[in-house]
């Protein structure tokens, strides 16, 4: 076994770091585009009503 | 090296994957731990609520703005359980019913997990204010701020009467649906603030009679604990007969039509035998169960979905009404 602290992941541990990230990754995104949406529906109803 | 080799784990699952230290606290997240972190299944019974105080409300709230208002509310729900758990995660992790938690479990570390929170509190009233008005938003903050300050900091770890007082956080929501629309707050949500505030208690004492054991062990004083089963169960079936009439006054002042009185009424009186039976449960002297808590079990149980009934009916009722 290594010394090396701290330790290098094998293979199996980075595949799954690099899914997890990915997963977080894609959430952030999906609510990130969601909020955007969401405040460009907000803006368009308070425009409407200053119309 | 015993850092080195910790098992990650989600529920009562085991990840196959062996973390070391630095890696569990920086990737061993998933997106669901973040989400987990939110109290999805608290969320769920606080969006119903503030969506029946939204509907009750009279005037009309555009549907963008009124979706915007839910998801404030939720997000904000959400964001208070976040740093509860942050404040908890000692104590979470001496309970087994709150041990794999993601902090605990060490999947999310203590400090992302409370800015994460702090993010989306600030945000949703933020949002809420700039979508519905200053009134909503200001309930929502004030919500936020009882359940963390009032309850999770200065209450929990103090006092028996912790769900009594902390109970009123829980009872806000109605109260911001219905200020979301109306700009104000009117007798109607104050009741419906009222029929959760004296839920509260009878709730989670029927837990806490069949999980004294983890209050025991992480020394938070719940009534069970410092009073007693004995007296947790009289004080049960007392807070049950004021909720019964504090359930049925929408009806008798007027608020609402036979709809929701004959449901309130059988609705209540369930509830009332219900927590007759934890009163009258087989116990020792102590007044500890003999048959397993059985009554206090089925007594939580029935109160979750008593909850959301009362809420059904009173906007079945609202509906027949508006025909």
């Amino acid at each position: 076994m290594s010394d090396e602290f701290p330790p290098r992941p094998t293979p199996v541990q980075a595949a799954e770091v690099n899914r997890r990230q990915r997963g977080r990754n894609v959430a952030l995104i999906v609510a990130l585009g969601s909020l955007a949406l969401l405040f460009f529906a907000i803006t368009i109803v308070k425009l409407g009503h200053l119309g | 090296m015993m850092s080195s080799n910790v098992l990650a784990t989600r529920g009562g699952e085991q990840s196959p994957l062996l973390l070391s230290a630095p890696l569990m606290s920086d990737n061993g997240a998933e997106w669901r731990d973040w989400l987990l972190l939110l109290k999805p299944r608290v969320v769920s019974l606080v969006v119903f609520t503030g969506w029946i105080g939204l509907y009750l409300a009279p005037g009309h709230l555009n549907p963008v703005l009124a979706f915007t208002a839910i998801l404030c509310i939720a997000v904000a729900a959400g964001s208070a359980g976040a740093i509860n758990m942050w404040y908890e995660r000692d104590i979470d992790a001496l309970m087994h019913r709150t041990r794999k938690r993601p902090i605990p479990a060490g999947r999310i570390e203590p400090g992302a997990a409370l800015g994460f929170g702090v993010a989306l509190a600030v945000g949703s009233v933020l949002v809420m204010w700039l979508a519905t008005n200053a009134a909503a938003a200001t309930i929502l903050a004030l919500s936020i701020c009882f359940y963390v300050f009032v309850y999770t900091i200065w209450l929990k770890r103090r006092t028996p009467q912790n769900i009594v007082i902390g109970g009123a956080a829980g009872a806000f929501p109605p109260l911001i649906g219905w200020a979301a629309v109306t700009g104000s707050v009117d007798v109607l949500p104050l009741l419906l603030f009222g029929i959760v505030f004296f839920w509260t208690p009878p709730h989670f004492w029927a837990l806490s009679l069949y999980a004294c054991k983890d209050y025991t062990r992480a020394g938070v004083p719940m009534l069970p604990v410092v009073a007693g089963a004995r007296e947790t169960r009289r004080q049960i079936f007392a807070y049950t007969l004021v909720l019964t009439v504090v359930a049925v006054l929408p009806w008798m002042l007027g608020y609402t039509g036979p709809i929701y009185g004959v449901s309130a009424s059988v609705l209540s009186l369930a509830f009332v035998a219900c927590s007759w039976r934890v009163l009258t449960d087989r116990q020792d002297g102590s007044g500890v169960s003999l048959t397993e808590d059985r009554p206090a079990k089925l007594t939580f149980r029935y109160s979750l979905a008593y909850l959301a009934a009362m809420f059904v009916a009173i906007a079945a009722d609202h509906a027949v009404r508006a025909l």
